[in-house]
């Protein structure tokens, strides 16, 4: 039994959700390989080769690997999953776009959006908006799961000594074409790792009020998120919506900032730590999953916060 | 140019769902059901291209049981020229829903085909994905604009890291993200309409595919709940209470 993890990364640096997911693989106790796909991808490769747990890197170096057309990188992944019992791919955009395409090749079905594995076979994922939990059991000879990052740990970096193998590029046939990527550029921490989320919903009323929540999540080092209504409000762009259709977090502390509370938003941020909610409508529902809930209007409590911050760090230097 | 549009009946999103007392599932008797809501969105793309004159035939299809022609109603009263339902009484895993699609497919012989991204009660996000790679068709995924030149499609992709453009031709699979378009409503005159629009029932069993099971439900239970918090008076004892008791500042 050996078990396949496909990498997301950007042909220079995996992304952490590779990382989680390689985790979430140790969980089946057997060898774990690390499969990585792309263009001119020689120091990711070297780089990745001290993982901890991951034996061996299958390694697929071709210029029309360079974007991640599913079409393309799928039938590569297929001409060598007969050596495996599991693929694992993590459950962003990247692996929600392949490992489907890799389900049909093999005829198996996908199980999305794990959150544990209790055996070989056994799964649990959330279903309806996180609004259930469902066990599932399969007995396919491969398993292809994605797996929710925010629910398993990152894997150590070192430690690890995988050797490399080559393998083939089967050339696809396709009519899609790569045109560009618009890919939002911030110093602050990436979304989805931030130890501290600033979330604003439709209550910040407009983009240059974003602002404020930009102060706000510079003062704590924290990330900056949105509710689909603030995405589609055109506040903020839409790789920093949070929610069942946008992006899952589980920092340390999210705090959410004129958001009602929708169960779409609540799937998204409910496994924070902790988490607080500030809107002036005391019965918005986001205050029932709070730790710390203030009613008040978010444009004099954010500035009052700052502040208090301010003072704070005064204190301690 | 003809359009087929995939549609699912799910649990509405604004219903707090309820998780069956024996476990075995989530309550959906007695509860609203609706068109699942990105497929309204490729209901609304397929409508619109039709009035672009760029589509001359559009067509919804469901698989699901008997109550689901309700959705194909709704589709049609959107603006959906006919629709098919294809007759199950069982709930299908996404590649099965995919196979039968595939199946249609073949008969109806569509140049584009639209989905939702993900359907709200099982959250797979798979269906698309898998259907363009049975028919071998390009996929173009959670896609929030859609222009067709020629027979050229040019498309805009939301992923996480932003926005990725690619260019396509038809024929193709696409899967809706909810900012694509804002789905119009049925007008009481369009809903008559709709119920004189053709909605063609084949049974699933006449199309001599494998829809079986792979996977088995152990059980379905409540995620945990959180604890209740506390109302703070004002930022300062916030902020004393993130500092001192959560200790997370
Ligand atoms: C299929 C589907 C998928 C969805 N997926 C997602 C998703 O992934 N993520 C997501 O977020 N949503 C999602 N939604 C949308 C979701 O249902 C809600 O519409 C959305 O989350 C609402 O965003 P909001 O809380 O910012 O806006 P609103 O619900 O409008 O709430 C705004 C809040 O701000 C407060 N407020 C206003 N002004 C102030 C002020 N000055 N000071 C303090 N408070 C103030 C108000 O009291 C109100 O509670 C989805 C919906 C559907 C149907
Ligand atoms: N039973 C079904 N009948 C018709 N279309 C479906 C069905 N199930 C899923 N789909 C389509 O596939 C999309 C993605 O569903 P899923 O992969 O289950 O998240 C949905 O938005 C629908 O467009």
């Amino acid at each position: 039994m050996t078990v396949l993890v496909i990498a997301e990364h950007d042909n220079q640096n995996l992304k952490s959700s590779t990382l989680n997911t390689i985790t979430a693989a140790t969980k089946f106790n057997d060898e774990i390989h690390l499969i990585i796909l792309g263009n001119n991808i020689d120091n990711l490769i070297t780089n990745s080769q001290s993982l901890h747990k991951v034996s061996k890197i299958l390694k697929c170096d071709h210029e029309k690997l360079e974007n991640f057309i599913p079409e393309i990188l799928a039938p590569v992944i297929s001409n060598i999953s007969n050596n495996y019992t599991h693929i694992l791919a993590p459950a962003s955009t990247f692996g929600k776009n392949l490992l489907p395409r890799l389900s049909a090749l093999l005829d198996a079905t996908q199980i999305s959006d794990v959150i544990e594995i209790q055996s070989k076979n056994t799964f649990v994922r959330p279903i309806y908006a996180g609004n259930a939990i469902s066990t599932v059991e399969t007995n396919q000879q491969i398993n292809l799961l994605t797996i929710r990052p925010t629910a398993f740990d990152k894997c150590e970096e070192s430690g690890g000594n995988a050797s490399i193998e080559d393998i083939q590029f089967l050339d696809t046939q396709t009519n899609t074409k790569f045109i560009s990527r618009e890919v939002s550029k911030s110093d602050r921490p990436d979304l989805t790792n931030a130890r501290v989320v600033v979330s604003g919903g439709r209550g910040m009323e407009n983009s240059e009020n974003f602002k404020l929540l930009y102060e706000l999540a510079d003062k704590l080092n924290a990330a900056v998120g949105a509710s689909r209504a603030a995405v589609d409000s055109g506040y903020i762009g839409n790789e920093y919506q949070i929610g069942q259709t946008g992006k899952m977090v589980a920092p340390e502390l999210y705090i959410a900032v004129g958001i009602s509370g929708a169960i779409q938003h609540l799937a998204g941020m409910k496994d924070s730590k902790v988490i607080v909610a500030i809107n002036k409508d005391a019965e918005a529902p986001i205050f029932g999953i709070a730790d710390y809930g203030l009613s008040t209007d978010l444009f004099q409590a954010i500035p009052e916060i700052i502040k208090e911050l301010d003072l704070l760090n005064k204190i301690e230097s | 140019m003809k359009v087929l549009v995939a549609v699912k009946r799910v649990v509405d999103y604004k219903v707090q769902i309820r998780v069956k007392s024996d476990n075995s599932g989530v309550e959906t008797q007695n509860v609203k059901m609706s068109v699942n809501p990105p497929d309204e969105n490729a209901i609304e793309e397929a409508v619109k291209l039709k009035e672009q004159g760029l589509v001359n035939e559009t067509v919804a299809v469901t698989i699901g049981d008997d109550k689901s022609q309700d959705v194909l109603r709704t589709s049609m009263a959107m603006g959906i020229d006919r629709s098919i339902l294809v007759k199950t009484s069982i709930s299908l895993e996404p590649l099965a829903v995919a196979k039968t699609l595939a199946k249609i497919i073949e008969k109806e012989n569509p140049d584009l085909v639209l989905l939702g991204k993900q359907a709200i009660d099982d959250d797979s996000n798979q269906t698309g994905q898998i259907l363009s790679a049975l028919l071998n068709w390009p996929q173009g995924c959670f896609i929030s604009e859609l222009k067709i030149e020629d027979k050229k499609l040019f498309i805009s992709r939301e992923i996480d890291e932003g926005i990725e453009k690619l260019e396509t031709s038809i024929p193709a699979v696409l899967t809706c993200d909810l900012r694509l378009n804002t789905p119009r409503f049925a007008s009481l005159p369009n809903i008559m309409k709709a119920k004189k629009k053709p909605l063609d029932v084949i049974e699933i069993d006449t199309l001599g595919i494998d829809i079986e099971s792979k996977i088995k439900v152990l059980n379905v239970v409540e995620p945990p709940k959180r604890e209740a918090g506390i109302m703070v008076n004002d930022v300062k004892e916030l902020v004393q209470k993130l500092k001192y008791e959560a200790k997370v500042i």
